[in-house]
């Protein structure tokens, strides 16, 4: 079973860079999981989970609710809901509809769930605010949690490489 | 004859966000004012203090998908004022590095931003489902731009391999190798490209515009050159501000940025297409021919077909440089600050982007000011909307208005960079 995760954000942005630290916080958890960074270009996701059995990906979110609350949906089996579907993103194409285009062109993993944590601004220079970075670590351990899920289902382990050095995508010091 | 005013308070498939508002008054158009809200001038803010090594890294965080135009402005104005000439193998490398931000940001635009409009979809997914094949080449192709920007720079986005001087590391052959096959591919399917976009309906309007663009001699102007217009200007980018100044206008944050004594003008693929087609590849010309484009092309939906034109000139042109490709070594040349005042101006994907710092003999920014391409289009998209929707008065106002938005859309507006998140508003009268 070939489970591949996915942080997509920015950095410099505030909290939009929670997806990335996710990502890195996992690659602490699970050092020998497939965990990517990603903008969130289209392309570039449907690149990284061809392939793979299940993928889920983790990103920031502003839909309202209260900051460092962290949703889970699970597009393959419903889309979703319409205020995240339409959000405009700080990606050039958000992550909701590069799932939809993927999606029409037929090309979505078995299942995909997608963690949005929801943060509090996203100015630019702004630093990751406090209640969203612990949402990044709880998410981190949910995510691995269903990682564990996912792969003990089959009775096999977890098979893949080990992502990149976190610090190619966060420079150190900041 | 009762007022309408329509408006658009997000547009959809631009980056960033904006609003369009549009007043009838007595059957005529009477006002348009396309709204770009920004924080005024933050970048700018952030550069005073930095160290003048800094502004590309710290401009490129403006634009998700022209960061590298912006690290090319910065350093270009860095190196003048410091009086280096990084040499030729860096000047290649740059250029392929363009060429690689022109392929993803043109094909983008034109798959997933623009075509829905032309072949009457709301949206690429919807245009997907219908046109899946063509859609999943279009991904290709951008893939291609993004690998040349990963391969080269060390990530898609916010990459960190330049720096003034040069690169803090050179790729090696190999590496840059690798994108041989990928761009052969997408060389193929730009072809296609051009044909697709070819094969569109085009509403017939012209308009007689003011095209801005770099212009060189010795190659079709990315990252050098002198700026020329279609009405006789022709001037060294250090005199930009002697001719470019910019007017605050009360209904938005964003500067209006006008020739002086001539009004508006127009930068972008169209532009270049018309200022220097000459200096195309044969193949490009000979893609636009088959498909019915020529010089000058003064209507503006055809823009679609220029970007699929220079798509192919950049997928041609990069795998010249990757074939030819020697590693700049060392990968950078030395700079030491000079105090004064720096100015740099290169070929984003949607037209020229300014730079000028004042920077101090510790090499400290004093003052910045970065011209984007799309705040310098701002007043040329309203002028094409006045003359526009008359036309197009007594359809449904959900057609004129699809109208409008594809006019904007012509643009290419990369609106992030001019400007911040907007509120959605919708109130439809």
């Amino acid at each position: 079973m070939r489970v591949v995760v996915i942080g997509v954000g920015s950095e410099g942005r505030g909290d939009d860079a929670a997806g990335l630290i996710a990502a890195m916080a996992l690659r602490r958890l699970m050092g020998d999981a497939e965990i990517h960074t990603s903008s969130g270009d289209p392309t570039d996701l449907m690149a990284l989970w061809e392939g793979a059995d299940a993928a889920i990906l983790v990103d920031a979110a502003m839909s309202g609710a209260e900051p460092g609350t962290v949703h889970r949906f699970v597009p393959t089996d419903e889309p979703l809901p319409a205020e995240l579907a339409c959000r405009p993103s700080t990606h050039a194409l958000g992550v909701p509809q590069a799932i939809e285009l993927g999606r029409a062109l037929g090309a979505l993993p078995p299942r995909l769930v997608v963690y949005a944590i929801e943060a509090r601004s996203m100015q630019p220079e702004a630093p990751l605010s406090p209640q969203v970075a612990e949402a990044c670590e709880r998410a981190a351990q949910q995510i691995a949690a269903e990682v564990r899920s996912l792969t003990a289902k089959r009775g096999e382990a977890a098979r893949g490489r080990a992502g990149a050095d976190p610090t190619r995508y966060w420079p150190p010091g900041r | 004859m009762r007022g309408r005013t329509i408006k658009v308070d997000m547009l959809a498939r631009v980056e960033g966000e904006g609003a369009l508002t549009v007043k009838v008054r007595h059957g005529a158009v009477d006002d348009v004012k396309l709204r770009i809200f920004e924080p005024p001038r933050l970048f700018e803010a952030f550069l005073r203090g930095r160290d003048f090594r800094e502004a590309g890294d710290i401009t490129a965080r403006i634009c998700g998908i022209c960061h590298s135009a912006y690290q090319m402005s910065a350093s270009h104005a860095m190196e003048d004022l410091c009086g280096v000439n990084p040499g030729p193998r860096v000047r290649n490398l740059r250029r392929l590095i363009s060429c690689g931000e022109w392929i993803e940001s043109h094909t983008l635009h034109v798959y997933l931003l623009h075509a829905p409009d032309f072949l009457g979809y709301e949206d690429a997914i919807r245009m997907a489902k219908d046109y899946g094949s063509v859609v999943a080449k279009g991904l290709r192709l951008k893939k291609a731009g993004n690998l040349i920007m990963s391969t080269l720079l060390g990530r898609e986005v916010h990459p960190v391999n330049m720096r003034v001087g040069g690169f803090w590391r050179a790729p090696s052959r190999e590496e840059v190798a690798s994108l041989e096959g990928p761009l052969e591919e997408a060389l193929a399917i730009a072809r296609d490209t051009v044909r697709f976009t070819g094969d569109l309906t085009f509403p017939d309007f012209e308009q007689n515009y003011q095209f801005v663009a770099l212009r060189s001699e010795d190659e079709y102007a990315i990252n050098h050159g002198r700026l020329v217009s279609s009405k006789g200007l022709d001037i060294p980018v250090s005199q930009y501000e002697e001719h470019f100044v910019e007017e605050q206008v009360p209904h938005s944050t964003a500067l209006h940025s006008v020739i002086k004594g001539r009004g508006s003008y127009f930068v972008g693929p169209l532009a270049r297409f018309n200022l220097n087609y000459d200096k195309l590849s044969p193949t490009a010309q000979a893609a636009a021919r088959e498909v019915g484009l020529g010089v000058p092309c003064l209507n503006p939906f055809k823009s679609i077909v220029v970007r699929a034109v220079e798509t192919l000139y950049a997928c041609e042109e990069a795998l010249r440089l990757v074939r030819g490709y020697e590693p700049p070594d060392p990968p950078s040349v030395e700079v030491s600050p000079v105090a004064g005042v720096a100015t740099g101006c290169t070929e984003a994907p949607r037209g020229i982007l300014y730079h000028r710092y004042t920077v101090d003999e510790r090499g400290v920014i004093r003052n910045a000011k970065i011209v984007p391409p799309t705040a310098q289009n701002q007043r040329r998209m309203e002028e094409d909307l006045m003359a526009l929707v008359p036309a197009y008065l007594d359809e449904p106002e959900e057609h004129l208005t699809w109208r409008c938005e594809q006019a904007i859309r012509n643009y290419d507006p990369c609106i992030s960079c001019s400007t911040h998140f907007l509120q959605l508003n919708l109130d439809r009268k």
